[in-house]
């Protein structure tokens, strides 16, 4: 600690901290562009500089720049002195030479940092009054708009780009007062955090092109604190909504989990929200059964809309007239909502809705982090994991926000070799040029190249159950106790016990596995490192990748499988279904689907999409999606985490009959009982399912509760500059509808309620503080910058090690063996498309890659094949063709088949090429 | 910056290095830990070929170091002397730093722009001379200073123009 004079007042601060750091912290506003509080300092902006003096005694003192400028103790500094802001207030001129007046048609305007920065120093008036330069812009892609003549050239958008996410195909181009911020040839950004820029530029160069399409000003939105439900990182964000569409996502920080940055997946995934073909009204589906025989098409006939109470009568007398209801949950919907309608059919009759090989997985992974000693960390500890392995995962891919943080934990080792050095690790540039390409020890095992390849010290490109073998050699090399792989070749040994040798020197090494490959071996593989690093007592931590959204809830409130459930109802052993929001063709082969579904005498589902399995339904009642409702999901941190609705869907669109899926299981249960309805309310049903599983206790206290005032007030949704409130539905209504009353939380669909950052909270709808409109006022929000929310970050975690000795996995899989005749499908994730619902969103349809199966180049060549070549490749039953590429990295005999392609693979299967296309 | 992305765009427009100048920059990558460092001698050796640096000539050094065409278009937009334009067969760089203006380099380039019949920036019709003005040769002693290709010349009067650049074919 530190104690320094600024302005005549004493504060004390942290030593390591500089300046700018220092008196943000304590809530003193000095400008700034080119710092940040995730990518440090470089002196660039001029921007910050404020007056250091040598002592008390000093009246002349002298300019420094405060984000260069380490905290002396004892030191004199002032923000206020005359030189000091002059000197400011000319910088940003400069800075406004070139800048275009085009504040009113620039989509950063009202989230601003230029526009905030500029109005802090007092500039309100140019003086220039000559040509400008001007720059041509570059079309890069679906994501993001480019509008260069609005650069001030902090070099924030490179440094983000390059240094922290480590893309390419973005630079600095020019020099002097001609520099271009751009990629080296027009084309889409291929950096799957590209959006991070659109927060990052503190002007409108680099803007949301989503949001483009159907613009709102910031002022303008509502928004609620949410949860990204497009993998199972479970970043936060707060989706901005007006009138009744999901206009932009933008960043929520969480000091644990995301903090500053989204990945390209969760951003701009959000389209589905707002697709035409939504489901608004329930809907009745008249069938005529045809004897059922595989493949047979079981509906025929027409969809009628229904009322509610119409719909829930229909759907009640189908249920009481089965002899047995079966629920299939999903992993992309609420803990609550699944609570609800376990309750609904019973325990006995609950599927998780997760394919059988899946679901095993992520029960083992539940295990694992609770059984073998290492926690589980939130990303920021990630990010200070100084040796990491991975086994099996390719995070960009799988869990891409876990992979920029792995980024960082390997790049620390700069801020490490700074720190001997006298260094601090703010000082960006320094650490940057002292670390050249020194990074952590870092070795990765997948069957393909990843984009994190570049990192690691040594790569290991391997079938699935060599990846294993090699993990268990780890353990082995670790803990002599730990059992050893037998016929390991040289090379794999010598590797094992470099990785050994390196997780045990670490500070913190991290292990991190998952169940991408659905391979139980790799699995067991990671567990015995980690128990054996846990046994030689070091201190790390253990990082387990689930799927989707909400698999660790799911497999903590535990059911049946989703093969469970179709064999119950192809057998007819049950022949009534409820499906919650889940496309059940997108998990299991359609046959099998096809067949369950057919022999079921009712099916009612839920979704907010109209998906194969919705239209396969007779009764189908149209569910909230995120925006729309409030819930609890659980991170693959083991984060339990509410999401918040952000807006009423009636109130634009008075005929739809939307309704959370928690609500209308509750509805359903009441109509099946004849019971006479009473209000539910979220915090009635999150309780009851926190009491229901012991596993998911903690997970009731994620959230507020509806009761939650600040100064008595509720907390609002809109800005307090919110405009047309009383217009926005005159096209419907010329009376002002009175504001959509909300039971479940303590947010108000309006923007009267407390939206202040003084009063310390955890969930906040949308950052703003006076003076600051920009994603930057989340500084007003944190302990100290880039630190965490004074009120403690968002969330509980549920996994944590429990005490006791584990013993290791013992059996080991032999090396695996390419066959002559078969090929060893395996999984393999991928960021834009590997997820149902942003699939269905069109910038990420846009941005999908087309599907290809990947060989090796033996493989390849053995089959005759070349790139583009279409191949048809046979599971049991199922086949599907798609065009081949070759990899380098892929080991002979396997076949990387891309999940949601088709073949609905979640764990690897041996199959067969069609013989035609075998060209021997 | 580490990242070599695997999926930039390789469209090299037919460029092709000359088998001598890879070896040349294979060479000069051997002196440096990291290729990036090699950026600027590699598009010497290119633009002592070519004359100049084209966009796919960026793009094929970019593979040769095996690092991102955006950091090598970075490094040869950021120096005025690796030309992104063709140029003629001979550059003309008239030094406009302070000891040359004292020693009234105006007068010298007001007689080159006569001369030729170009100004700064532009190249003459039949591709013999471009002309741009540069800072500081080194040569404040002789001024006012020039280059012709690797020539310098100082101090250089009006009159002597013609003379001079007969020697340039
Ligand atoms: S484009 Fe934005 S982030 Fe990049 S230098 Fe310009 S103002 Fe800064
Ligand atoms: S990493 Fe996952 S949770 Fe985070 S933004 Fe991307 S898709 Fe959403
Ligand atoms: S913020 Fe300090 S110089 Fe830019
Ligand atoms: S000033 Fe012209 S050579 Fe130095």
């Amino acid at each position: 600690m530190a104690t320094i004079h600024v302005d005549d007042r004493d504060y004390e601060v942290d030593g390591a901290d500089n300046l700018l750091h220092a008196c943000l912290s304590l809530g003193l506003d000095i400008p700034y562009f080119c710092w940040h509080p995730a990518m440090g300092s470089v002196g660039a902006c001029r921007q910050c500089a404020v007056k250091q003096y040598k002592n008390a005694d000093d009246t002349q003192g002298m300019l420094v720049m405060s984000c260069m400028a380490p905290v002396q103790d004892d030191a004199y500094i002032s923000i206020e002195d005359d030189e000091a802001k002059a000197f400011r207030a000319n910088v940003i001129e400069w800075l406004m030479i070139n800048h275009p007046h085009d504040c009113p048609v620039c989509e950063e305007g009202g989230h601003c940092h230029l526009q905030d920065m500029t109005v802090m120093t007092g500039h309100d008036s140019r003086r220039y009054r000559f040509r400008k330069r001007t720059h041509q812009n570059q079309d890069l892609g679906p994501f993001i708009g480019h509008e260069m003549n609005r650069c001030i050239t902090c070099y924030r958008c490179v440094r983000f780009y390059q240094d922290y996410a480590g893309g390419g195909d973005l630079g600095a181009f020019g020099a002097h007062d001609n520099v271009y911020f751009g990629r080296f040839q027009e084309g889409t950004l291929e950096s799957p955090f590209s959006g991070n820029l659109t927060e990052v530029c503190p002007t409108g160069v680099f803007t949301d092109q989503t949001h483009s399409e159907h613009y709102t000003r910031k002022w303008d939105l509502q928004f609620a604190p949410s949860v990204c439900h497009q993998c199972a990182v479970g970043c936060n964000i707060s989706p901005g909504e007006r009138y009744g569409d999901i206009r932009r996502i933008e960043n929520r920080y969480n000091g644990e989990v995301n903090h500053h940055f989204l990945c390209d997946r969760g951003r701009f995934g959000y389209g589905y929200v707002n697709r035409e073909d939504r489901p608004r009204v329930p809907e009745w589906r008249e069938r005529q059964r045809v004897d059922a025989g595989p493949g047979a098409a079981g509906v025929v006939g027409g969809t009628i809309s229904l009322e509610i109470d119409d719909a829930l009568d229909r759907a009640a007398d189908g249920m009481r007239n089965a002899r047995r209801v079966i629920g299939i949950g999903s992993p992309r919907a609420s803990l609550e909502s699944n609570h609800m309608l376990r309750t609904l059919v019973g325990d006995t009759n609950f599927s998780t809705g997760i394919a059988a090989r899946e679901l095993e997985l992520l029960v083992r992974m539940n295990e694992l982090n609770t059984r073998c000693g290492l926690p589980s960390p939130s990303l920021r500890e990630i990010e200070s994991c100084d040796a990491v392995f991975v086994l099996g995962e390719d995070l960009i891919n799988s869990a891409a926000r876990m992979a920029l943080a792995i980024r960082q934990a390997v790049n620390a080792k700069g801020e490490a070799l700074a720190a001997e050095r006298g260094i601090p690790s703010w000082n960006a540039e320094a650490v940057k040029t002292l670390a050249q390409e020194a990074h952590h020890p870092f070795f990765l095992a997948t069957p393909d190249a990843t984009e994190l390849d570049a990192l690691a010290e040594q790569t290991y490109h391997a079938a699935p159950d060599d990846i294993a073998r090699l993990g268990f050699a780890v353990a082995h090399y670790i803990d002599p106790e730990a059992p050893c792989p037998e016929a390991l070749d040289d090379a794999t040994t010598a590797l094992a016990s470099r990785i050994a040798e390196a997780l045990m020197v670490a500070q913190r090494p991290l292990v991190v596995s998952g169940g991408s490959l659905g391979t139980p071996a790799v699995l067991e593989a990671a567990g015995n490192v980690a128990r054996a690093l846990a046994r030689r007592t070091r201190p790390g931590a253990l990082s387990l990748v689930r799927r989707e959204a909400n698999s660790t809830g799911l497999s903590l409130l535990g059911g049946q499988s989703l093969d469970w459930a179709l064999e119950c109802l192809t057998s007819g052993e049950a022949d009534g279904v409820v499906i919650l929001e889940n496309d059940l063709y997108a998990r299991a082969d359609a046959g099998q689907v096809d067949t369950a579904l057919q022999r079921a005498d009712c099916i009612v589902t839920l979704d907010h999409q109209r998906t194969a399995t919705w239209d396969k339904a007779d009764i189908g009642l149209p569910a909230a999606s995120f925006a729309e409702s409030d819930g609890t999901l659980v991170s693959l941190e083991g984060r339990a985490q509410r999401f918040y609705q952000v807006f009423e869907p009636s109130y634009i669109r008075p005929e739809t009959r939307i309704r959370e899926s928690w609500r209308w299981l509750n509805a359903l249960k009441v109509s099946v009982e004849r019971q006479v309805m009473t209000p539910l309310t979220l915090d009635e049903v999150t309780r009851d399912m926190a009491m229901t599983y012991p596993a998911l206790a903690p997970a009731g206290d994620a959230g507020l509760s509806a009761a939650y005032r600040v100064h008595g007030l509720r907390l609002a949704r809109e800005p307090h500059r919110y405009s047309g409130r009383t217009a926005m539905r005159a096209n419907l209504d010329v009376s002002e509808l009175r504001a959509p009353q909300d039971p479940d939380t303590p947010f108000a669909f309006s923007m009267e309620g407390y939206a202040g950052h003084a009063e310390p909270r955890r969930e906040v709808a949308f950052a703003w503080a006076p003076g600051w409109n920009s994603p930057q006022a989340w500084n007003k929000f944190q302990d100290e910058v880039g630190g965490h929310l004074r009120a403690g970050d968002p969330g509980v975690r549920l996994l944590g090690p429990l005490p006791g000795d584990y013993d290791y996995t013992r059996t080991l899989p032999a090396r695996f063996a390419a066959r002559d005749d078969q090929w060893l499908a395996v999984p393999q994730a991928r960021l834009f498309g590997g997820d149902e619902t942003s699939a269905r969103a069109e910038p990420i349809q846009a941005r999908m890659a087309e599907t290809r199966f990947t060989m090796s180049r033996g493989t390849a060549e053995r089959l005759r094949m070349s790139p583009g070549v279409p191949l048809t490749f046979n599971l049991g039953e199922r086949r599907l063709t798609l065009p081949v590429a070759i990899s380098d990295a892929w080991p002979d005999g396997v076949i990387g088949v891309p999940d949601q392609s088709g073949l609905s693979l979640v764990a690897p299967e041996w199959g067969h090429l069609e013989p035609q296309e075998v060209r021997a | 910056m580490t990242h070599t992305s695997t999926s930039a765009p390789i469209a090299t427009d037919g460029f092709v290095l000359h088998d001598e100048d890879r070896a040349a920059i294979a060479h000069e990558r051997e002196h440096y830990p990291h290729p990036q460092a090699a950026s600027i001698e590699a598009l010497k050796i290119v633009q002592k070929r070519h004359g100049w640096v084209p966009d796919a000539a960026i793009e094929a050094i970019a593979r040769e170091l095996g690092v991102p065409p955006a950091s090598i278009e970075g490094v040869a937009t950021f120096y005025s002397l690796i030309f992104r334009q063709p140029v003629g067969r001979h550059v003309i760089l008239l030094c406009d730093s302070s000891s040359c203006f004292l020693t009234d380099y105006e007068a010298l380039r007001d007689a080159f722009f006569a001369h030729l019949g170009i100004g700064f920036g532009q190249t003459t019709p039949d591709d013999r001379f471009t002309l741009l003005p540069v800072c500081c040769l080194g040569a404040c002693d002789r001024g006012p200073a020039l280059m012709i290709g690797d020539d310098t010349y100082g101090p250089v009067t009006p009159e002597e123009i013609p003379t001079l650049l007969e020697g340039y074919a």
